[in-house]
């Protein structure tokens, strides 16, 4: 048992329509440096978010008031660059549980699945869909649907299905991880193991 | 049925297959470091279990060491406390540890190689996006997350669905003073960030052929710019020479045994693959990029493109070129430099530095140019030492750093200031990578020596006298 379960996510969203939002950005190396999983939401998007001097920047959404959440929208190729975890950990330390996007880097993508963020992959139509509506007017919902793998705009009604393969699904959706997995095949391991040549 | 070279070494890994799910792949060398990896030791130590196999991982300090003055005591407190975690971590759990001051310390990626850890057909994983550097080799190794460092630790496997194939073939030669970083950088501004995302690459033909195996790393390190899990290189005599009697490669029979194996490792003449491009290597130019991530960058005589020739949103674009303070249609050619930085798993091997100082060689650094040379390992260092490129550099008026990834992400204090220009030979440009507000010119280490000398971004070709070609 490893983190939250998820089922069915209906929250208002945080918009940030920027394209290759790299996990340098979510989380800089800086701010790298703990050796505990804690407190990493502080310091999500910390350059954009504040100022040199710490001041927060009036124009960046995570300080906008308008905007809030759990689930943040982000533009195409989300999460590319650095295989760090703590990019995964600053947006669920921050408070969200789901990250919607037209393309995920691939590392971004496994690490959220592995700590029960869940990436939500959907069609640039539809991301622009949601940017609209969310402008619109900011306290539009989403409804992410695990066991429906669908995304809806619950005042319209539109709605998405989104990707997710049937073993991650059955994990976010009991709380599992791998390990719990793998510890239970560990003789199954270790008899591969002694083939191995190096 | 054919089958890739990756699909040879992908399916001989796997332990077990789920239906609708990941596979269960086994991993033969693990390489850990002080920063994403002390949460999965805390991990196991919460669930009481124990490493599977410690001398299967081994680790290194790097991304949080300093680069000046190792032998005293590491200033910032939590920087000193990674590395401490790591020790402690290393000794309770019976795995290698090569820490700040150990002889075989460096960059994790430039001390699997050297030390014969890196072999064809092992998978090789790490906590650290530029492993794919270790396909150079002919193995799978990829980047991966602290969730799955623990899984590593405990079980040595992880669980990951099989990506698909994709083949880039690189035709004929390279021209004057082209090296392996400016074949990469040019692969990716074809493909884009993302061109290469859900694959692994093969890299083929005679330009791969031809080219040393730290080319080879440089090129397969850039994978992951691409959005690439990794890229790979069918291991060849170049391969075996350089593997060939290092600390943790086979010897004896184990080394013969292991030849026949090896030399099996190529992709099958019918095989297929998902995707292909091919590209004429005489039609790459020395390299720059101009923007904010690694796909915008140009050969080094051309003009800035404006937003309609490049892919992805204009908002974007304006967003990346407002950070540089650059503009649509300038020449790169002229700009002004600050730092220069040397170094690396993409750039810090001594092929790279051999590059850097026959540039130099008998000129001097401009004196607007704070230059940083950090070599990836010790190995590296006391090769720079005792093939005298140290004399050549100093003559030059530059000076050495000591081991680390120093500026390439800007842990340690090596920061470049705000608002200032820095040409590096590292891999990511992204904003405040090397430091908060930093602008950073990804090049070759010859662009970084052209740079250097005259304290503007130039073209190394207009500098690289007859003579010199070879060492480029």
């Amino acid at each position: 048992m490893a983190y939250d379960k998820f089922t069915i996510l209906t929250s208002t969203a945080v918009p940030l329509p920027i394209e290759n939002v790299d996990t340098d950005q979510i989380i800089p190396a800086r701010f790298l440096k703990a050796t505990k999983r804690e407190g990493f939401g502080d310091n999500l998007f910390r350059d954009w978010r504040y100022n040199s001097d710490n001041t927060p920047k009036a124009d960046f959404v995570l300080n906008d008031p308008t905007y809030k959440g759990k689930i943040l929208v982000g533009g195409k190729n989300f999460g590319s660059g650095s295989s760090r975890e703590h990019a995964a950990w600053a947006v669920y330390d921050y408070g969200f549980r789901a990250v919607v996007s037209s393309f995920f880097a691939d590392i971004f993508k496994g690490n959220c699945l592995n700590i029960g963020v869940l990436p939500v992959q959907v069609s640039p139509e539809f991301l622009q869909k949601i940017f609209d509506a969310v402008y619109a007017d900011p306290n539009t919902e989403l409804e992410i649907n695990l066991p429906e793998q669908t995304i809806t705009l619950l005042a319209t009604g539109e709605k998405e299905s989104f990707d997710i393969n049937s073993y991650k699904k059955d994990n976010m959706q009991n709380g599992f991880d791998d390990i719990d997995y793998l510890q239970n095949i560990k003789g199954e391991i270790q008899e591969f193991a002694t083939q191995r040549p190096f | 049925m054919s089958k890739t070279l990756f699909d040879k070494v992908w399916d001989s890994h796997v332990v077990r297959k789920i239906e609708g799910g990941p596979d269960v792949f086994f991993i033969d060398r693990h390489l850990i470091h002080e920063v994403t990896s002390p949460v999965a030791f805390l991990g196991l130590k919460s669930r009481g279990l124990s490493v599977l196999y410690p001398e299967r991982t081994f680790a290194t300090a790097d991304h949080n060491t300093p680069t000046i003055n190792q032998h005293l005591p590491v200033a910032d407190p939590l920087s000193a406390n990674q590395l401490k975690q790591l020790e402690e971590n290393a000794n309770e759990f019976g795995i290698r540890h090569w820490g700040l001051g150990h002889q075989k310390n460096g960059i994790v990626h430039v001390v699997g190689p050297e030390n014969g850890i890196t072999l064809p057909g092992a998978t090789i994983v790490c906590g650290d996006s530029h492993t794919s550097t270790h396909g150079a080799f002919g193995a799978i190794a990829f980047g991966i997350g602290t969730s799955e460092v623990e899984m590593v630790l405990t079980s040595q496997c992880i669980m990951q669905p099989k990506p698909k194939k994709m083949r880039i073939n690189i035709t004929g030669s390279l021209g004057k003073g082209v090296t392996p970083k400016d074949v990469a950088l040019f692969i990716i501004s074809k493909l884009t960030t993302s061109g290469a995302t859900g694959y692994f690459v093969e890299y083929a033909g005679e330009v791969f052929e031809k080219m040393s195996m730290e080319g080879r790393m440089t090129v397969c390190n850039l994978s992951i710019e691409m959005g690439a899990r990794g890229g790979m290189i069918a291991p060849d005599e170049t391969t075996f020479n350089y593997i060939a009697g290092r600390e943790f490669t086979p010897k004896g029979e184990a080394w013969d045994k292991a030849m026949e194996y090896w030399k099996t490792l190529k992709t099958d003449a019918d095989a297929v693959f998902d995707m292909e491009y091919t590209f004429d290597g005489s039609s790459i130019e020395p390299m720059i990029t101009y923007g904010t991530n690694p796909g915008m960058g140009m050969g080094i005589s051309k003009a800035i493109p404006t937003a309609e020739e490049v892919e992805g949103g204009k908002a974007t674009y304006e967003k990346s070129l407002g950070y540089m303070g650059f503009h649509e249609g300038e020449a790169m050619i002229g700009k002004p430099v600050d730092y220069v930085f040397v170094g690396s798993c993409t750039n810090g091997r001594i092929e790279d530095f051999r590059a850097f100082a026959s540039l130099v060689k008998g000129r001097k650094k401009a004196d607007n140019v704070v230059a940083w040379l950090v070599p990836g390992s010790h190995i590296v260092e006391a090769q720079i030492k005792e093939e005298g490129i140290l004399d050549i550099l100093t003559e030059a008026g530059f000076e050495l750093r000591q081991p680390g990834c120093s500026a390439c992400l800007a842990m340690n204090d090596d920061k470049v200031p705000a608002g200032k220009y820095a040409v590096s030979t590292s891999n990511r440009n992204f904003e405040g990578r090397q430091g908060p507000g930093a602008r950073t010119m990804l090049a070759s280490p010859l662009v970084a020596a052209a740079a250097a000398v005259t304290g503007v971004v130039t073209d190394p070709r207009t500098l690289i006298e007859e003579e010199t070609l070879e060492l480029a």
